[in-house]
């Protein structure tokens, strides 16, 4: 660590002190280092297909045993983080660079123009996130692009809203009226003041959305309507599983945990992050 | 056996020292003042008689109240004081109270704790405690809740609360700094009745000695944790003896050198003679409407008149105050004339152009000429940036935008004007002091050479001794580059010390304006007699305790 971030008030330090922020970001280095490495090596090649090896338990050779294609479990789900990871993150970039702009837009326009975003905004907010999947995927048919187009209508909502009120509480603080009183029209105001403001409060939000992002994708998947064989995803995997239960339950087990690890860790995350930067707890510590 | 006794405190927190052997007393019907600046551990005196410490300050020395040993006392011992025989009064009106539940509730609660009386007994205890404070029930139902009230009726449930038992001792901690000069002279009137009535003691925290004089029999001036003078309120006020309680003294009735020195003032005149052709601004029957609260879907109450057909000119280099209490219509007038808030109707005349109607393009060039200084030390920077980029945020009004090597030298030149070594530029604000943030607010204000310099309260959140510094400033930039201001403020000393004339503004109209000497010396209309009688002075105060003594 460098010298600036051994201080006790940096906060590089105060995030490594924080213990949900620690197990957090180790899980998901964890989850993203096992996706990243999927891309060069994984013990077996999940396109093969070796049948006679079907619905072994784990073993030596297969650590998590081999579903009823006789494919590798462990690299379907080192795969199968690939795919998940890749859905979340453009889902939630889809969410940010649309929601985010236009709730800083709202917010220092006020009046109709506000009243109208944030209205559209409780009107895309009032349907279920699946249900709106399920209409995009039926009208566009299933797969993984749809599924983050998906996805990522239903984040931008969320960032708006977020975006907004953190957006709304600034305007009228006094180092915004001396920018407006320096001839600083509102777009330029929003890039120099209001975002760096809110960028904390973003990024919290984000890894939020992204655990939940996670979790969206595995649910579409398992309905059959994200990422189609014979890419593995850990929805699918759960799906396959299910005929299977009293045969192999391992087959459920493994890709359940990865989805619940993945998600609980994101969570974590978020939780450490909104305590390291939320400067009213910072002070009381 | 006096009611409170203090004897050598020592508080720290960790291992850092907050107050080093302090020692304290109050009788009863004593009214003790308790003075210093920020930072000179006057609540945490208070805090500690309360035992409202919190885990990591320790607190070593004896603090006896009516034989009690408070330092020794069990939590269950203190919550049987608490609020029974000490009350106390905090600064902030609306944080002190609860905002969900009614005020007769929060009062009740209290009465209910302390005695066990049934629910009606405490309800009709409750009635007449806050008779007693000046909200009979027939106006102030107990059931109203906190955000209701004014501020000032707020600070009231306050002290209700705070003497609903009838408590020993009474400590107010700077009551009356979150509320203007008029309802600041109501609340006071009303602690010194109940504590006279009464017979309790009173530790009276103030930064301001006007007040504290004003108010007490003995004063104890702390500074740095430490107590450095301490007697009756006369003697320690005349005699000056210490180094300490002179300097707090001169510093409450500084008057900038400047504006004392004939010849200045002189050469001042003869400018405002010379410029007379030209005014520098002009506000033109200006009015600002807000639209009324919403009655239904479609309808709304009737728009809020926050400030009415107002006028006024102001010549180059002129100094003008704009006094008023709080809700006045003083903020919106300015926001008005800054172009920020553009007003419903009238004209705002800047070098003779109209900017009251004009777009934000149109503004540019016009803006270059004035600038703003707000009150809020802490809130007017952006924490995010470094002092070089926010004092040089004004720098965008310019036709032709510097380089950097230009901005970084004009940035150091603001700095250099407002004594703040070039250094500063590298640094964020959350670096400086109170003090030296109000400097780089002026700064970042005098980087496009403006004419005019709104400042909205500068001073009101700063001690008295860096007060004094930057009212110096105020006068010395005017003197030396003719900058002309706007003061909006509520504290007519300051008006005294740094304005030519003064405008006295009352529910959105100046009702009387004039020379500043003329109109603070004998007030003509009634608003500006009440500001005038209720402002502290401390001079005044002084007298009056001599005259009281014989």
């Amino acid at each position: 660590m460098s010298e600036a971030a051994r201080r006790p008030d940096s906060i590089v330090y105060m995030a490594f002190t924080n213990r949900s922020f620690v197990i957090g970001f180790a899980i998901t280095l964890f989850i993203t280092l096992m996706a990243l490495l999927s891309f060069v090596w994984t013990p077996y090649d999940v396109t093969v297909l070796p049948v006679a090896n079907r619905l072994k338990p784990p073993s030596p050779e297969h650590w998590l045993g081999t579903d009823h294609f006789g494919r590798d479990v462990l690299s379907m789900i080192m795969v199968g983080a690939r795919n998940s990871i890749a859905v979340a993150l453009v889902a939630v970039g889809i969410g940010m660079l649309i929601g985010v702009p236009l709730g800083c837009w709202a917010a220092a326009r006020g009046g109709w123009i506000d009243e109208i975003l944030m209205r559209f905004n409780d009107l895309v907010f009032a349907f279920p996130a699946l249900l709106s999947a399920i209409m995009i995927t039926a009208i566009f048919g299933p797969g993984a692009i749809n599924a983050i187009i998906a996805i990522g209508i239903f984040n931008i909502p969320i960032f708006a809203r977020v975006a907004r009120a953190g957006a709304v509480s600034l305007w009228p603080r006094e180092f915004i009226l001396a920018a407006r009183a320096s001839g600083k029209g509102q777009a330029l105001i929003t890039v120099e003041h209001i975002l760096p403001n809110i960028a904390s409060l973003l990024l919290v939000q984000a890894t939020i959305q992204f655990a939940i992002a996670v979790l969206a994708e595995a649910s579409l998947a398992y309905l059959g309507l994200g990422a189609q064989p014979p890419m593995p995803s850990w929805g699918r995997m759960l799906f396959d599983a299910q005929t299977r239960m009293i045969v192999s339950p391992t087959l459920a087990i493994f890709p359940g945990l990865a989805i619940v690890i993945t998600v609980l860790g994101l969570n974590l995350l978020g939780d450490g992050l909104a305590d390291v930067l939320d400067p009213k707890l910072r002070r009381e510590r | 056996m006096s009611l409170l006794e203090i004897e050598g405190l020592n508080l720290s927190i960790g291992k850092l020292p907050i107050l080093k052997n302090v020692n304290l007393t109050i009788e009863a019907g004593e009214v003790r003042g308790l003075v210093g600046e920020s930072g000179s551990g006057k609540s945490m005196t208070a805090l500690s008689i309360m035992q409202l410490l919190s885990g990591s300050m320790t607190a070593t020395g004896r603090i006896t109240f009516n034989d009690i040993d408070i330092l020794g006392a069990t939590e269950d011992q203190m919550n049987a004081l608490r609020g029974d025989d000490i009350g106390m009064v905090f600064q902030e009106p609306m944080t002190a109270l609860n905002p969900v539940k009614t005020i007769g509730a929060q009062v009740a609660e209290g009465i209910r704790w302390h005695t066990n009386v049934s629910r009606a007994e405490a309800e009709d205890r409750t009635r007449r405690i806050l008779d007693r404070v000046g909200l009979p029930e027939a106006k102030f139902p107990m059931s109203r809740f906190p955000h209701q009230l004014s501020g000032g009726q707020r600070q009231r449930v306050v002290i209700a609360i705070a003497t609903a038992l009838k408590p020993k001792l009474l400590i107010a901690d700077e009551p009356t700094t979150a509320l203007d000069v008029v309802l600041q002279a109501q609340i006071l009137d009303l602690l010194r009745e109940l504590v006279h009535e009464d017979r309790s003691g009173l530790l009276l925290i103030s930064h301001d000695l006007a007040v504290v004089t004003d108010m007490s029999d003995t004063i104890t001036i702390m500074r740095n944790g430490e107590v450095v003078d301490e007697g009756e309120t006369a003697r320690v006020l005349v005699d000056q003896t210490h180094p300490y309680t002179r300097q707090l003294a001169q510093a409450s009735m500084h008057v900038p050198e400047l504006r004392q020195d004939p010849a200045a003032l002189r050469i001042a005149a003869a400018r405002h003679a010379h410029d007379k052709a030209g005014l520098l601004l002009r506000v033109a029957n200006v009015s600002k409407d807000y639209p009324g609260e919403r009655t239904g879907i479609f309808s709304r109450a009737k728009p809020f008149r926050a400030v009415d057909d107002v006028s006024f000119d102001l010549k180059p280099g002129e100094s003008v105050a704009l006094v008023g209490r709080s809700g006045c219509g003083k903020s919106t007038l300015a926001r008005a004339i800054l172009a920020l808030d553009p007003p419903t109707s009238g004209r705002v005349e800047l070098d003779s152009v109209d900017i009251a109607k004009m777009n934000d393009a149109e503004l540019m060039p016009h803006r270059r000429k004035m600038q703003v200084v707000f009150q809020d030390p802490y809130g007017s920077f952006d924490p995010r940036h470094t002092v070089e980029r926010l004092i040089s945020e004004p720098l965008h009004l310019m036709a032709q935008k510097p380089t950097t090597a230009e901005r970084r030298d004009m940035v150091q030149q603001a700095l250099a004007e407002v004594g703040l070594p070039a250094d500063a530029m590298d640094k964020y604000p959350h670096e400086f002091s109170g003090g030296q943030r109000q400097r780089l607010s002026i700064a970042r204000a005098l980087i496009t050479r403006p004419k005019l310099i709104i400042a909205d309260e500068p001073v009101s959140a700063l001690d008295v001794s860096i007060r004094a510094q930057v009212l110096d400033l105020f006068a010395e930039l005017n003197h030396r580059l003719g900058v002309a201001y706007v003061f909006i403020t509520h504290d007519l000393t300051v008006a005294r010390a740094i304005t030519d004339r003064v405008m006295v503004m009352h529910e959105g109209r100046i009702v009387e304006e004039g020379v500043t000497s003329e109109v603070l010396d004998h007030p003509k209309s009634d608003p500006a007699k009440a500001l005038v009688a209720a402002a502290p002075d401390l001079r005044r105060a002084i007298k009056r305790r001599l005259g009281e003594q014989g």
